[in-house]
């Protein structure tokens, strides 16, 4: 259970981040954040104490596995986050060329 | 041989095509993206006519069954959802053509134009959460690279705070699936109905419906979580715009909502009267609050985003009174808005185009030459406020009615006086621009762009005084698929390698 509440902490302490912090690149690493906190759940959500990874090499071998839908879940996960994250850098420097800072507070061309 | 992949399989290969036409021949470009999106508004018709016959064609990827493959699960809803969205592609494709000419690199814009296209596609026919997530997150990347196209410092900022909105409601909604998988051990969702009816309405069901309705009301920009919207939808092209405001957020935001509720977690308003009662205070905060904000707009394109989620907000409603005519009526505001927004965001798109500039205060006499510009202009607006016979009176008309039978008579009348809003923000935009008299010197749009326009108008048109027609074979089977609750799962499972 704490392993579980755990993972609910790092989301929490990547939403803090985005919240609260002013520096474009460390919105993104809160994102990273709770990226990781999610994937990490996902695989704690298929994790059996004491059973084999799911690799099937005969075929009579008894059926003691871990969850495997969870690791391909994390693994499609990780390629949209490689995504989001590569585009919000990209839009970061491009903001940065722009305004020649990547304070939020003085990136404020759009009213309201 | 089914046609269920073509729907997201064609945009999808088309965008891989694109790049390559891009070195060898990039005059055929536009040529190519129209075909796609027509041969795409075909099939959608296509589809319209086979769900009528058959309420559920299950197309099993790789020919694994359900729940262990993931699925396609079509059904009339899908074919409404797919239908506009092919409707808004269409005329958005043809428009683009002379509105793109301005910028470089229009490849780009066309990949990620069918990108978008592939993704609102899937979320629409998927019947499985993950692949559902997958392709929310194909549409919204592309969104957010097409929100920043023009790369200037408003548009790169608007895409960053967009961005930043919309990975926390994509965020939030896998952490979601991550806990329902955890309780339910399927991402099937007509495994996931059966699976969530034996858990039943325990405080774990509501925590995880309450994750999927704060991601899907960001994703919608509803009320409190609108703020990017406004921003977001100005700063991309026009084209682009009428997309996001037209059927993006719906998609997005306002089925995979409607088809969680309804289908999956299995609520109605006799079982869960407080959830919908929610849906309704979403949706009236929204039509408030933004209603009034789009009354003090200078910026063309700002005032109809603003417009945009003030009208989400009646959908919410629709779905928020959840007996038939108010889904129906839910169902038809998702056309008539996407209609009527998207040809509103192309007419700022052809002012745009002629004068460069989006101040409606700078903008008078525009209207004396582009007569087709402003008449267009005119018909969305008329349709958005409600007047008969076009297309916008009859989706208010069945949400008010939906209202009255189920004896919310004052929000009947609230939903009529908020009207006048509409009325309000976008008579603004007529005095200022079309009526008045001035010096602003506008040539007439460019023919491509003009056909666009009036194509929408034809349908609004059309489907307004058809709209009995539009009732029997579109609204109503697709509000019968939401309404059928749980029964959804059995459809699935029983249509499982039926051919049609």
């Amino acid at each position: 259970m704490i392993i579980f509440l755990s993972c609910i902490i790092l989301f929490l302490i990547g939403l803090y981040a985005i919240v609260t912090k002013r520096n474009l690149i460390k919105i993104v690493i809160g994102f990273a954040l709770i990226e990781y906190a999610i994937n990490l759940l996902f695989a704690l959500v298929g994790f059996r104490r004491g059973m084999l990874a799911p690799i099937i090499t005969r075929v009579d071998m008894a059926h003691k596995f871990v969850d495997p839908i969870p690791q391909a879940l994390v693994l499609t996960a990780i390629v949209i986050a490689l995504g989001t994250t590569a585009l919000m850098l990209t839009v970061a420097l491009r903001i940065y060329s722009r305004y020649k800072t990547f304070d939020i507070a003085e990136i404020r061309k759009l009213k309201g | 041989m089914t046609f269920i992949p073509l729907f997201f399989a064609l945009p999808l290969a088309a965008a891989f095509i694109i790049p390559i036409l891009g070195k060898i021949a990039k005059s055929i470009i536009w040529i190519f993206v129209t075909l796609v999106s027509f041969t795409l508004f075909i099939l959608a018709l296509y589809g319209v006519a086979v769900t009528q016959q058959f309420p559920m064609i299950v197309y099993e990827m790789g020919n694994w069954p359900p729940p262990l493959g993931i699925v396609m699960a079509f059904d009339s809803l899908s074919a409404f959802m797919v239908l506009v969205i092919s409707i808004l592609v269409f005329s958005g494709s043809i428009f683009s053509w002379r509105y793109m000419s301005h910028y470089t690199g229009t490849w780009k814009f066309y990949t990620l134009y069918m990108l978008i296209t592939a993704g609102m596609m899937g979320v629409s026919i998927t019947g499985d959460l993950f692949n559902m997530f997958v392709f929310l997150e194909i549409a919204a990347i592309s969104s957010y690279a097409l929100v920043a196209f023009g790369v200037d410092a408003e548009e790169l900022e608007a895409s960053f705070k967009y961005m930043v909105m919309g990975e926390v409601g994509g965020l939030t909604f896998l952490l979601s699936i991550a806990l329902l998988y955890a309780k339910t051990s399927t991402l099937n969702l007509a495994d996931m109905a059966n699976t969530l009816q034996v858990v039943g309405q325990t405080p774990f069901f509501w925590l995880v419906l309450g994750m999927m309705l704060l991601a899907f009301s960001i994703k919608a920009a509803f009320v409190p979580f609108h703020s990017w919207l406004p921003d977001a939808h100005p700063a991309a092209p026009a084209p682009i715009s009428s997309l996001l405001s037209g059927i993006f957020i719906k998609v997005l935001g306002m089925y995979t909502t409607a088809r969680l509720v309804f289908n999956v977690f299995g609520l109605s308003r006799g079982n869960a009267p407080v959830f919908f009662n929610v849906l309704i205070g979403l949706g009236l905060l929204s039509i408030a609050f933004a209603g009034i904000t789009a009354l003090n707009q200078k910026d063309y394109k700002r005032l109809l985003g603003y417009s945009s989620v003030s009208q989400v907000g009646y959908i919410m409603l629709g779905f928020g009174i959840g007996n038939f005519y108010g889904v129906a009526g839910a169902i038809f505001y998702i056309l008539a808005h996407a209609l009527g927004k998207g040809l509103l965001f192309l007419t700022s798109g052809s002012v745009v185009n002629a004068t460069g500039t989006r101040d409606i205060t700078k903008l008078a006499g525009v209207g004396e030459n582009m007569s087709t510009t402003a008449w267009s202009f005119r018909f969305g607006s008329m349709s958005l406020i409600g007047l008969p016979p076009l297309v916008g009176f009859f989706a208010k008309y069945f949400i008010v009615l939906g209202a009255l039978k189920a004896g919310f008579w004052w929000l009947a009348i609230v939903a009529i006086g908020l009207s006048v809003l509409t009325l309000g923000y976008l008579l603004k935009i007529e005095n200022n621009v079309f009526m008045k008299k001035g010096r602003t010197k506008a040539n007439k749009a460019p023919f491509t762009m003009r056909v666009a326009m009036v194509f929408l108008v034809v349908l609004i048109v059309l489907f307004g005084v058809g709209f009995q027609q539009i009732i029997d074979f579109l609204v109503g089977p697709a509000a019968n698929a939401l309404l059928r609750g749980v029964e959804y799962a059995n459809l699935v499972f029983g249509s499982v390698g039926v051919s049609f």
